[in-house]
C-alpha cells in the first residue's frame, strides 16, 4: 500500500490555509507596561482593550482585529526594539504605551510607512505643538492639561499657598510647569527622586511650611506610598491634598484605604458618571474582571471604540491612509468620558471634572462630582501646530 | 523641624540596617553577591500584607514574613545558591538575577499585580509626643525600635555565641574555618536563611508604610549595596555605620540642600540641581570613603 499520509497532511495543510486567505484580521500592535510597580497600569489598559474587543465578538468596528500585546517593561529602548520588529512584521496601527519616555521611543517607528499610532495615555507637549504629526493622535489627554485644570480648581478652592511634588523627570517637571501656568497662588516646588520609597522628609519640610494644600503627581506605586505616608503622619488632616488622577486612581485608592477621605481629584474621566456608555463599561469590567478599571483602562477602551469607528468608516482598509486619517479625526464614537472632539492638533478636547473621595453609606469610600472644572478644554500648545 | 528630619533619616537607616546586615554577612562569609536579597524583602512584605489580611493579626503578618521569608531562603539556598559558592562573581550575578526575575514572576502569578493593604492596628496608627511640640509617628518609631533591637542582637549574638565566633572566622577565613573541620555547608545555610529573615522582618516593618508591590526589592537593593560597599564587607558594625551614614546622608541632603541651594542661587538652577546632588548624595559618599578607606570604613579583616 503507497504511504499517503504525507498526501493528506499535505491536503490538510492546504485546506486549512484557505480560510486565513479569506479575511486577515487588521493587527494592532500594544506596546505596554506590564511589569515593574507600575505593571498595573498596563494591565488594565489591556484588559479593557479586549473588553472592548470581545464586546464585539472579536472585532472593532466590525472589522476582525488582532491584538498583539508585548511589555515595554517601562524601558524606552525596549519599547523601541518591539515596534520596530511589530513594524518589519508589517503591524501599521499601534497603541498601548503608558509613559511618555517610552511613547518617544516608539512614535516615530509607529508612523514610519503610514502606521498609526493613537495613544491612549500619554499625550507629550512637543507631539502637540511644533513636532505635531499626521499620523499621532493623542486620545486620553494632553500631559499639561490635567495640571492646568487643578491649578484653576485650586484656585477655585481659594488656596493661596501651596507646595506642589512631583518626582524629577520629564513628565514631573511638566505637570509642575502645567500646574503654575494656571494657578495664581504663591508655590513651592519640592522635586522627588523617581523611584522614591520613602517621603518622611518631604513631609516634613510640608509641615514646616504649612500650605492650605499641597498638589502631587506620583503614579502607580509612588502614589499609594505618598498617600499612606501622608496618612500616617496626619498631614491629611491638617493640609488638604489636590492630585490630578494619576496620583490616586482605583487601586491606589483601595490600597491607600481611610487616610484617602477628602482628597481632591481633578480627571478628565467620572467613574460614577451616569452617561450609558460609562456605566454600562464599568459593569462590564467589574463582571469580567472583577476588579474596578481605573483611568486607564477606560482611557484604553476610548481608544479601542475610536479604532472601531474609523475601521467601520473606511472597512477595515488601512491602504488609503489619508481616508483613515479622516476617519479617525472625526472621532464618531461614544466616550465614556462624554463629549469628545480632537483639537487641530489631533490631541483630545473633553471635559475635566473636580472630585472628592468621601465614604458612602456603607462606609466604602468613592470619588464624587463636586463640579466640573472645564467643559472641552483645548490645549495650551494647539496654536503651535500647523495642522 | 530639626529632630523629625533626624528621626526620619534614623528610621531610613534602620531600613537600611536591616537590609545590609544580612546582605554583609552572605557577601563578606560565602563570598556570593547575592542580587536576590530585595527578592526575601518582597515574599516577606507579601506574606506580612496578605497574613494580615486574611487572619485580622498584625503580629501573626510579622511571624509569617519572617517565616516565610527565612522558608524561602532555604529553598533557594540548597537549590541554586549552594552551587555558586566556587564560582566566578559573574555567575553569581546572573544566577541571583535570574531569581529576581523567577520570584517576580511567581509573586505576580500568586498574587496578581494589585498592591494589597496591609490592615493595621490602632495603636500603631497613633502618634506619641517624643519633644514637647512634636508629635511622631508611632509606625516610624517601631521600625527604628526594629533596627535597634536587631543591631543589639546581633552584637550579641557575633560577640557572645559560638555561632557568632564561627560567623567571624568564616568572614576571615572560610577556607581555614573548613579546614578545621566545621560543617561549612550548614553555616553557609544557617547564615543565608539568617539573612532572609532579617530581610522578612525588614519587609513586614516597611509594608504598612511603603507600598507592597512586585519588584520593590529591586529600589532598594542598590542603596543597599552602597551601604555594605561603605561600611566594609562582611562586617555587621560596618553594616551599621553604612546605614547611618548612608540613611542620614540621604535624608537631611533631601531635606536641607533645596533650602540652601535657593537662598544661594538663583530659582531655576538651584532646583535642578539639588534634584541632582540629592540622587547622587549617597554616590558621592561612596567614592569619598572608598577614595580614603578603599575597604570600607569598618571591613571584617582587621
Amino acid at each position: 500500500m503507497k504511504n499517503t499520509f504525507p498526501l493528506a497532511l499535505l491536503g490538510a495543510a492546504l485546506a486549512s490555509s484557505l480560510p486565513a486567505m479569506a479575511q486577515d484580521p487588521v493587527r494592532i500592535g500594544f506596546i505596554t507596561t506590564l511589569s515593574t510597580p507600575a505593571g498595573y497600569l498596563g494591565e488594565d489598559a489591556r484588559d479593557a482593550f479586549r473588553l472592548a474587543m470581545e464586546q464585539q465578538g472579536n472585532t472593532l468596528g466590525g472589522v476582525p482585529v488582532e491584538l498583539v500585546v508585548e511589555d515595554d517593561g517601562l524601558q524606552p529602548a525596549t519599547g523601541k526594539q518591539i515596534a520596530d520588529r511589530m513594524s518589519l512584521d508589517g503591524i501599521s496601527l499601534y497603541t498601548g504605551v503608558i509613559f511618555s519616555n517610552v511613547l518617544a521611543a516608539v512614535v516615530n517607528t509607529a508612523v514610519k510607512n503610514d502606521g498609526f499610532y493613537l495613544s491612549n495615555n500619554p499625550g507629550p507637549s512637543n507631539l502637540a505643538g511644533e513636532q505635531c504629526m499626521p499620523h499621532y493622535f493623542a486620545a486620553a489627554y494632553q500631559n499639561d492639561v490635567p495640571h492646568e485644570m487643578a491649578g484653576l480648581a485650586a484656585n477655585d478652592l481659594g488656596y493661596k499657598n501651596m507646595v506642589i511634588l512631583a518626582p524629577n523627570y520629564q513628565a514631573g517637571r511638566d505637570a509642575l510647569a502645567g500646574f503654575k501656568r494656571t494657578f495664581k497662588g504663591h508655590v513651592t516646588e519640592i522635586y522627588t527622586k523617581l523611584n522614591q520609597l520613602d517621603f518622611s522628609v518631604e513631609l516634613a519640610r510640608i509641615r514646616s511650611q504649612a500650605p492650605d494644600a499641597i498638589y502631587q503627581l506620583h503614579p502607580g506605586g509612588a502614589g499609594i506610598n505618598f498617600a499612606k505616608q501622608y496618612g500616617s503622619s496626619g498631614l491629611n488632616k491638617s493640609v488638604p491634598m489636590l492630585v490630578p488622577i494619576f496620583s490616586m486612581d482605583e487601586r491606589i485608592l483601595s490600597a491607600t484605604g481611610k487616610v484617602a477621605e477628602g482628597v481632591n481629584i481633578v480627571s478628565g474621566w467620572n467613574p460614577q458618571s451616569d452617561n450609558p456608555v460609562n456605566q454600562a463599561f464599568v459593569k462590564a469590567f467589574n463582571e469580567k474582571y472583577n476588579r474596578a478599571p481605573t483611568v486607564y483602562a477606560a482611557q484604553a477602551y476610548d481608544t479601542a471604540h475610536l479604532i472601531g469607528s474609523a475601521l467601520k468608516a473606511t472597512n477595515g482598509n488601512l491602504k488609503d491612509p489619508q481616508a483613515f486619517r479622516a476617519a479617525l479625526r472625526a472621532a464618531r464614537f461614544d466616550s465614556v468620558r462624554g463629549e469628545f472632539r480632537f483639537g487641530n492638533n489631533q490631541n483630545a478636547v473633553i471635559d475635566w471634572h473636580l472630585l472628592r473621595v468621601e465614604a458612602d453609606a456603607q462606609g466604602k469610600l468613592v470619588e464624587v462630582l463636586v463640579k466640573t472644572i472645564a467643559k472641552a478644554q483645548v490645549d495650551s500648545y494647539a496654536a503651535k501646530c500647523a495642522m | 523641624m530639626l529632630l523629625e528630619q533626624l528621626l526620619n533619616g534614623l528610621q531610613y537607616s534602620a531600613l537600611l540596617f536591616l537590609l545590609a546586615s544580612g546582605l554583609t554577612l552572605i557577601f563578606g562569609i560565602m563570598g556570593v553577591i547575592n542580587l536576590a536579597h530585595g527578592a526575601f524583602y518582597m515574599v516577606g512584605a507579601f506574606c506580612a500584607a496578605y497574613t494580615a489580611i486574611a487572619t485580622g493579626s498584625f503580629w501573626l503578618g510579622g511571624l509569617a514574613a519572617i517565616a516565610g521569608s527565612a522558608l524561602y531562603g532555604l529553598v533557594i539556598e540548597t537549590g541554586i545558591i549552594r552551587r555558586l559558592y566556587n564560582r566566578d562573581h559573574l555567575d553569581q550575578v546572573l544566577a541571583t538575577l535570574a531569581v529576581v526575575f523567577f520570584t517576580n514572576e511567581l509573586i505576580t502569578l500568586l498574587f496578581g499585580r494589585s498592591p494589597p493593604a496591609m490592615p493595621t492596628p490602632d495603636w500603631y496608627n497613633a502618634f506619641v509626643e517624643v519633644f514637647p511640640g512634636l508629635m511622631y509617628p508611632v509606625s516610624r518609631l517601631l521600625f527604628i525600635a526594629a533596627g535597634l533591637l536587631v543591631a543589639i542582637g546581633m552584637w550579641l549574638l557575633i560577640n557572645h555565641t559560638r555561632l557568632g565566633m564561627l560567623i567571624r572566622a568564616g568572614a576571615d577565613d572560610h577556607e581555614m574555618v573548613s579546614a578545621l573541620g566545621v560543617n561549612i555547608a550548614r553555616l553557609y545555610t544557617l547564615v543565608f536563611v539568617f539573612g532572609c529573615m532579617l530581610c522578612g522582618l525588614a519587609g513586614f516593618m516597611a509594608a504598612p508604610l511603603l507600598s507592597v508591590e512586585i519588584g520593590m526589592g529591586e529600589k532598594v537593593l542598590i542603596t543597599t549595596f552602597v551601604v555594605i560597599v561603605v561600611g566594609g564587607v562582611g562586617s555587621v558594625r560596618g553594616a551599621l555605620v553604612g546605614a547611618l551614614l548612608i540613611g542620614m546622608v540621604d535624608s537631611q541632603s533631601r531635606a536641607y540642600l533645596p533650602l540652601l541651594l535657593d537662598h544661594l542661587l538663583p530659582a531655576e538652577v538651584s532646583s535642578a540641581l539639588s534634584a541632582g546632588l540629592i540622587s547622587a548624595s549617597a554616590y558621592i559618599v561612596m567614592a569619598l570613603v572608598l577614595l580614603v578607606r578603599p575597604r570600607g570604613l569598618l571591613p571584617a579583616r582587621a
